[in-house]
């Protein structure tokens, strides 16, 4: 009982938290909402019994990831809102929802789920972290170190793309010089 | 009233078609990645329902290694849009017609 | 032996590709001479075959394997006995006198170098068709005559009825083909085997129906070949080619091909007596037949041409009724008079500057004196006059008739030798007796290189000869293979009063030609009659195939080029490249840059394999379904 409420209380939330941070023009607002759907998030994988897949999901998306997103935001000019043509919502509206129909019909209709079995079980008597942490570094070692990897590529790649030309403030260069004017565009671009 | 797995699923799929929207809808390219965030999160909960449903941890397993692409994403993707930023002094989706065939 | 056998065989092959070489160049004097004195080579390398056969062997090699495919076998084998040897005797004499002739008569043609080359590789089809030990190797050679004889009617393909002629002969042709291909068909398929002697070993074992059609669809090959009714038709067009072509392949050797299938497959026609009958018959039709037509032409090679047509009919009686030898020798002595004949014809064309209407010559045996001797002899020994080749050999086929009982057929023939004679002397005197006629058409007739009447010569004198000479010679070898049978009258003086009396006929009908066309005079009421009008026009029988066969077979061909091709075939091809220039042409739209509208189509991709993902799984499940409630159905 105590499950199903928690359930349809977090879902409820997610949902709308989800929606606004979709629907909304306010970019901060976005931010916000999504932030809070990630922690709401995070409630869902306590009450399956992930643990610690619930604790990542909180230090590394709303700790790591909407912090980087946060900073994003201070970089570009968001108060200037970039002016969203609406074409069609009716078009994206219906295509959003038959694709949740149809992937809701694949989920309900005994196509898929029948035919799982478990690969890893869960062990009896061990804490979640604990076997997630015995999984991870048996059989999923090396997708584990490719993802190590993978996440110092990625970062290493950001700084990068993010640092070039750190050193020249765009503000202070004159009109004609500056990367943003329209000239130099187009000689970057030819 | 018990709660099964395929409330679960249905969840996730609303939250899926929620992000689906945002990608066709969105115009800034920031709030574009917030929804693939959307995205990403929508499957992670399939995959931590059906991993305990089941009493399986591939799931899980499954789940954090897209919390680990999702990071990279967002630290290239942030990079690059950066870049697109410094370049044109706008981030709108309409812009980006470079590609055109 | 083997090494002259392949000289035999070869020496045409290398003579042909030698003058191949030369092809495309102006006239050079040799590509005429090699391939000359190699086939002259050819023709010793047979005469050494004929003495060592007519000591009583033969000479078998099997070149090498050509096919081999399970209880197939088919070697490139060949034979060189007494049968063979005989159309090898035939096709080098007639074929190296040809050539020497080809010499002087192709002189100032353009065409000399690729004349020679064609020329040759008819001689080497010809001797694989007659050498072959199997009916493969037979139908080889008979393919390829049935080219060189396309490429040499049409050698002067500049001009349009050259051009259809060639055509003509070729299609003709290839419908007989097909019978003859679907006889082989079924040899191969009741014997297993090509192999003469296998096959001739085993066709007695099989069932008479089975005979009867294979009898029968290789007759069908052999009245393509042989022009007999009613494929004859493009004999008389063929002669749009060259005369020394008309000599050698359109009278002497490649016409002759279908009498030597027959006599060749003379143990399985043995078998089946009923169809020689028919073939007999259709004989005797076609000599009667041609011979009339050949009364009326006003064309000197046609009229040649139909004289070839009507002895082939004789042939085709001699074989049809089981006479095999005799038909075999009439092919022989028919061979070279009516070579000779046609090489003086060529003489009479060149010196009136390819004039054919023996009703503008006349009187020219003044200035082509050996020309008019040469044409002389050959239409005597056409005629069938003792003591020529001709008496011999045609007055057999005459007494196989007789002697078989076939008293119409008998009749037949005997009226037709009467014409024989009397269209061979009309031409005679109408081109070398009486007014010289051409004068008044302003042409200056010169008698043709003296090289070329010397080596007519040979001709001439085998004309002569080749009855009185040969004839025991030839019995006593060709027996040895072919069935034998002597054909006498019983009573010397039934014999007496037919000999003598088919020669006063003929003689008659000699004096009567002469009579009639010394002066070449136009008697008008016969000439607007009704038989002379209907043999005139061959029987209406081209306008006839043209009406029913060609016209239809054109406007079959325009409805389906309009309505089938155009629209069915064309239209299904340029649909398919409409529909992906369209394709592209709509769908471009999409690729035009905007992230966003590529995400659009992303998401209508996603519903799209979601929608297919949910239908198969439908389909299989219902299929699945199926297969478990069919079963219960049937049983």
């Amino acid at each position: 009982m105590f499950e199903a409420i928690a359930f349809y209380l977090f879902a409820i939330l997610t949902i709308s938290m989800f929606s606004i941070a979709v629907l909304t023009s306010q970019a901060l607002y976005a931010l916000t909402a999504l932030a809070a759907g990630m922690i709401f998030i995070s409630a869902f994988f306590f009450i399956l019994g992930a643990d610690f897949l619930g604790a990542v999901q909180i230090i590394v998306y709303t700790g790591a990831v909407l912090a980087l997103y946060a900073f994003g935001m201070m970089f570009f000019d968001t108060t200037r809102d970039v002016v969203e043509k609406r074409t069609s919502p009716m078009l994206v509206f219906g295509m959003g929802g038959m694709a949740a129909l149809l992937i809701v019909l694949i989920f309900a209709a005994p196509i898929v789920s029948d035919n799982i079995t478990a690969l890893y079980p869960v062990q009896e008597g061990v804490g979640n972290a604990q076997a997630v942490g015995m999984v991870l570094f048996t059989k999923y070692l090396v997708p584990f170190e490719v993802a190590a990897v993978m996440l110092l590529v990625a970062m290493i790649g950001g700084i990068i793309l993010a640092g070039k030309k750190m050193d020249t403030s765009l503000t202070l260069l004159d009109e004609d010089k500056s990367p943003l004017s329209v000239e130099t565009n187009e000689k970057a671009a030819s | 009233m018990e709660i099964g797995l395929s409330h679960y699923l249905v969840l996730s799929t609303i939250l899926f078609a929620i992000g689906l929207i945002g990608v066709m809808r969105r115009k800034n390219l920031l709030l574009l990645f917030f929804a693939t965030e959307i995205l990403l999160n929508s499957v992670n909960v399939a995959f931590a329902a059906i991993s305990h449903y089941h009493g399986d941890l591939t799931g899980q397993m499954f789940a954090f290694f897209v919390i680990a692409i999702a990071a990279s994403e967002v630290a290239v993707g942030l990079g690059l849009l950066i870049v697109w930023y410094k370049r044109t002094g706008k981030i709108d989706l309409d812009m980006m017609t470079t590609m055109r065939g | 032996m083997e090494t002259y056998l392949y000289i035999a065989l070869f020496a045409p092959l290398v003579g042909s590709l030698f003058a191949g070489l030369f092809g495309a160049r102006p006239k050079t004097i040799i590509a005429g001479l090699v391939p000359t004195g190699l086939l002259f080579a050819s023709l010793v390398s047979s005469t050494i075959l004929l003495t060592h056969v007519l000591a009583g062997n033969t000479v078998h090699v099997e070149l090498m394997t050509w096919m081999e495919t399970g209880d197939l076998y088919i070697p490139f084998g060949f034979v060189v006995d007494q049968v063979s040897v005989t159309m090898m005797m035939v096709v080098t004499i007639v074929s190296t006198v040809v050539h020497v002739y080809s010499i002087g008569y192709m002189d100032h043609d353009k065409g000399f170098n690729r004349f020679f080359s064609y020329l040759s590789a008819f001689v080497f089809s010809m001797m694989v068709l007659v050498m072959s030990d199997n009916f493969a190797g037979l139908f080889i050679g008979w393919e390829g005559v049935g080219l060189c004889s396309w490429l040499l009617i049409g050698f002067w393909y500049h001009k349009e009825s050259a051009t259809w002629a060639a055509n003509e002969a070729f299609i003709m042709n290839r419908i007989a083909d097909l019978g003859m291909l679907i006889g082989i068909f079924l040899i191969y398929w009741n014997t297993g085997s090509l192999q003469y002697d296998q096959v001739f070993a085993a066709v007695a074992g099989l069932e008479i129906s089975t005979v009867v059609w294979i009898g029968i669809f290789l007759f069908i090959g052999a009245m393509g070949k042989s022009a007999q009714f009613p494929l004859h038709t493009w004999l008389a067009d063929a002669m749009e080619g060259p005369t020394p072509v008309s000599a050698l392949i359109h009278a002497a050797t490649m016409v002759t091909a279908g009498v030597y299938l027959v006599v060749r497959a003379n143990p399985i026609y043995d078998i089946i007596p009923e169809v020689g009958t028919v073939i007999a018959s259709l004989g005797a039709f076609v000599a009667m037949f041609a011979a009339s037509m050949a009364l009326v032409n006003r064309d000197m090679k046609r009229i040649i041409a139909y004289s070839t047509l009507s002895q082939l009919g004789y042939m085709f009686v001699a074989a049809g009724l089981g006479a095999y030898w005799v038909a075999l020798f009439h092919l022989m002595a028919h061979a070279f008079f009516k070579a000779l004949l046609f090489l003086g014809a060529g003489n009479v064309m060149h010196a009136m500057s390819d004039e054919l209407d023996p009703f503008k010559m006349g009187g020219l045996s003044k200035k082509m004196k050996g020309t008019f001797i040469m044409m002389t002899v050959a239409s005597v020994a056409l005629a069938g006059i003792y003591p020529l080749a001709g008496f011999f050999s045609k007055d057999m086929i005459l007494e196989v008739a007789f002697v078989e009982h076939h008293y119409i057929l008998y009749t037949v023939l005997l009226l037709t030798a009467g014409l024989t004679a009397f269209y061979s002397f009309r031409l005679i005197a109408l081109i070398f007796h009486g007014e010289e006629r051409y004068k008044l058409f302003g042409f200056d007739p010169h008698e043709a290189y003296k090289y070329m009447l010397w080596f007519m010569a040979p001709l001439a004198v085998l004309a002569v000869i080749a009855g009185m000479m040969f004839k025991g010679t030839y019995y006593d070898m060709v027996t040895q293979l072919l069935p034998a049978g002597e054909y006498h009258v019983h009573s010397a003086f039934t014999y007496w009063v037919m000999t003598i009396g088919t020669q006063i006929f003929v003689g008659l009908a000699i004096v009567y030609a002469y009579r009639k066309y010394e002066n070449a005079k136009i008697d008008k009421k016969v000439e607007s009659g009704f038989f002379y009008q209907l043999l005139f026009n061959q029987y209406y029988i081209p306008q006839f195939y043209e009406e029913f066969f060609v016209k239809p077979y054109r406007d079959l061909s325009m409805i389906f080029w309009k309505h089938i091709d155009l629209k069915v075939v064309d239209a299904t091809v340029d649909m398919i490249g409409n529909t992906f220039y369209k394709t592209g042409k709509e769908t471009h739209v999409m690729q035009n840059g905007n992230l966003s509208t590529m995400l659009r189509w992303m998401v209508a991709g996603l519903v799209f394999l979601l929608v297919s993902a949910i239908v198969f799984a439908k389909a299989n499940d219902i299929f699945a379904y199926m297969v478990t409630i069919v079963p219960g159905l049937g049983a």
